[in-house]
């Protein structure tokens, strides 16, 4: 169906032959001025929009000490260019993390030091010209942000800042990616990604009670905006909307129903997603971050837990104390915030769950880290908890579980191609060739071990590979949620069905 | 891109997604279906009804299992299921689907 070049998973991924300008014709859609304006940018490209790149981009320097050294500090060594999963999967060479990033040290060389000034073709200088802002629109939103490049820069040069910083830039001249901007809006306006207003939210939730009660026997409650809750659940709304996000939601409604707490959904906070992280404005993620403590206080809970969403857990756990701080608010005693993860693996911790693995013995599984928890984050009490806390989950679910090669999970996991704001169907190709690290790892633990379904804690990483495993034979239903397996496995007190039979993946 | 359908010109976004949803007509939606390499027959219809009566009801196209749920409880538990709506439209029943019934593109991490 494609009309591109979808890259052989047969063989060990090497590091490609180069392919120049490969990837050049693939650049997202334009954000139209509607978009633009919702979010206070500049509805198109401004007449003198050089020099007001240039103001912002030393705007941003002045702003964060870490960008001027991730500007000053690369030497070239080379030891990022062959991690990142777009360049292994298209061979363009300007998806080597260090040529990227030169696109924009070129300009900060020109503008901000004195070679670049006096000397500029002696240091590789360049002014922001149409053609280089154009490779700047293309080749930033072909860097999801993952920053597995940055586990192997002996400088520690977070790569995902500078292409924030660059799509920040971008924003401020009038040249925003549609996907991001529009979705950021719809957050604004009605508080989830999705667009789903509250009637509609509590449509699916309806019927989402009563599946849970047609197969277990139990009233299961997914309730919204209740106040005096003890625990305020933010999710990715795509757990409300997309296979298999959903059942993983149920799960989660499970665990709260059988640790016998109350908790609520938030309407006006519907979205655990902070798209602004993406697009590297922290005016946007402030906004985005704010609606939640909103959202807590308004309903007075005592607690805040988010749903398997990665880069929600990457602004939550490091950045919303700064954001939208402080949470005095809230029951001392637990995590400030709590990922659902933690919250299951307590209770699994505790012996408080029942959980019948033969549920999930028709899968094998496997378990894809996904970037942003894995390298921006953490889970539970001790270093590494974000591996081992999935894992452990996983393990107490399920019988057959084997892990993906070494280097390509946890700190070294790969992106599943379609994290960052690349999520759209106008970025599928390079979404399909960016998959094909994690792709040919999963090969080889199906190959080996009998390996049938991959687990994911992130709606991007599954909306994702349901998408493009297809293009690599796999099927789309490959990809489950965390808390599906413990969905399947859970026993209700009071379940009157066995679920040994049923399949996860109907 | 623009749909011309009844003397009336239809004009669709970079996606193929019509801009005014209330220019939407049952012609038009077989024109956008033939762009997609889809054949409009019964089965077809029943889906982009549904989502359009849940659009009208609630302005947003339901969620992938209400749709399945919806089409089991009218065509039988063979049907309500998420890969016999990938059959009918291959591309995915909520974008595809989407674009036939003239509403616009769900967005967000799906």
């Amino acid at each position: 169906m494609a009309d591109y070049d979808i890259p052989s998973i047969t063989a060990p991924i090497d590091i490609p032959a180069l392919k120049k300008g490969a990837m050049e014709h693939l650049s997202p859609f334009a954000a139209a001025p509607a978009h633009q304006e919702a979010l206070g940018f500049p509805g198109e490209l401004v007449d003198d929009w050089q020099s007001k790149a240039i103001d912002k981009f030393a705007e941003l320097l002045r702003r964060s000490r870490a960008l001027k050294v991730y500007m000053d500090s690369c030497v070239k060594c080379g030891a990022c260019t062959d991690k990142c999963h777009y360049f292994l999967g298209s061979g363009d060479p300007k998806n080597m993390p260090v040529a990227r990033q030169d696109l924009m040290r070129k300009v900060y060389r020109r503008n901000f030091t004195w070679a670049g000034k006096l000397v500029p073709w002696l240091v590789d200088a360049e002014d922001l010209t149409e053609e280089l802002l154009d490779d700047w629109y293309t080749y930033f939103h072909q860097c999801s942000q993952c920053r597995r490049c940055s586990v192997f820069c002996p400088y520690g040069i977070d790569t995902a800042e500078v292409s924030m910083a660059a799509r920040e830039i971008m924003d401020h001249i009038g040249k925003g990616q549609k996907y991001c901007n529009e979705i950021i809006g719809k957050v604004h306006k009605i508080g989830n990604n999705l667009g789903l207003p509250e009637a509609a939210l509590r449509d699916t939730l309806d019927g989402l009670e009563e599946d849970i009660e047609e197969d277990t026997g139990v009233q299961v409650k997914l309730p919204v905006n209740v106040k005096g809750a003890e625990i305020l659940l933010v999710t990715p709304s795509a757990d409300f909307f997309a296979e298999p996000h959903v059942d993983g939601l149920i799960g989660y409604a499970k665990v709260f129903h059988q640790a016998g707490v109350s908790w609520t959904l938030s309407s006006y906070a519907s979205e655990a997603a902070n798209f602004a992280l993406f697009i590297g404005s922290y005016e946007q993620m402030k906004l985005i971050a704010e609606r939640i403590r909103k959202a807590a206080e308004d309903l007075g809970v005592k607690r805040i837990v988010f749903g398997e969403c990665g880069h929600a857990w990457r602004v939550a756990y490091s950045f919303l104390n700064t954001l939208a701080g402080p949470f005095d608010f809230l029951d001392p005693a637990y995590p400030i915030p709590q990922h659902i993860c933690e919250f299951t693996y307590d209770l699994i911790e505790r012996g408080e769950l029942t959980l019948d693995k033969s549920a999930n013995d028709h899968m094998t599984l496997t378990y894809h880290d996904s970037c942003n928890v894995a390298r921006g984050s953490r889970m539970g009490s001790s270093p590494g908890g974000q591996f081992e806390i999935p894992r452990a989950i996983i393990r107490a679910c399920c019988n057959n579980f084997v892990d993906m090669a070494a280097d390509t999970i946890r700190e070294k996991t790969f992106c599943c191609g379609g994290g960052g704001g690349l999520l759209t169907d106008d970025l599928l190709e390079i979404r399909t060739k960016g998959a094909a690290p994690r792709m040919r790892a999963l090969q080889e633990v199906v190959k080996d071990h009998g390996v049938t379904h991959m687990a994911a804690i992130c709606a991007i990483c599954k909306s994702q590979f349901a998408k493009v495993m297809p293009a690599y034979g796999f099927d789309m239903d490959c990809v489950v949620s965390l808390h599906q397996l413990v969905s399947n496995a859970i026993v209700l007190d009071g379940q009157t069905t066995s679920h040994s039979e049923e399949m996860s993946t109907e | 891109m623009a749909y011309e359908c009844n003397g009336v010109t239809v004009e669709t976004d970079e996606e193929g997604y019509i801009t005014d949803i209330s220019l939407w007509s049952r012609e038009l939606a077989i024109q956008i279906a033939a762009e997609e390499d889809i054949e409009m027959d019964d089965d077809h219809w029943e889906v982009v009804n549904f989502l359009r009566n849940y659009y009208e009801e609630y302005q947003i196209a339901p969620a992938v299992r209400v749709l399945t749920k919806a089409i089991k409880k009218t065509l039988g538990a063979d049907k309500g299921n998420s890969k016999y709506l990938y059959e009918l439209f291959p591309y995915g029943p909520a974008k595809q689907a989407c674009k036939i019934a003239g509403l616009p593109k769900p967005t967000g991490c799906i």
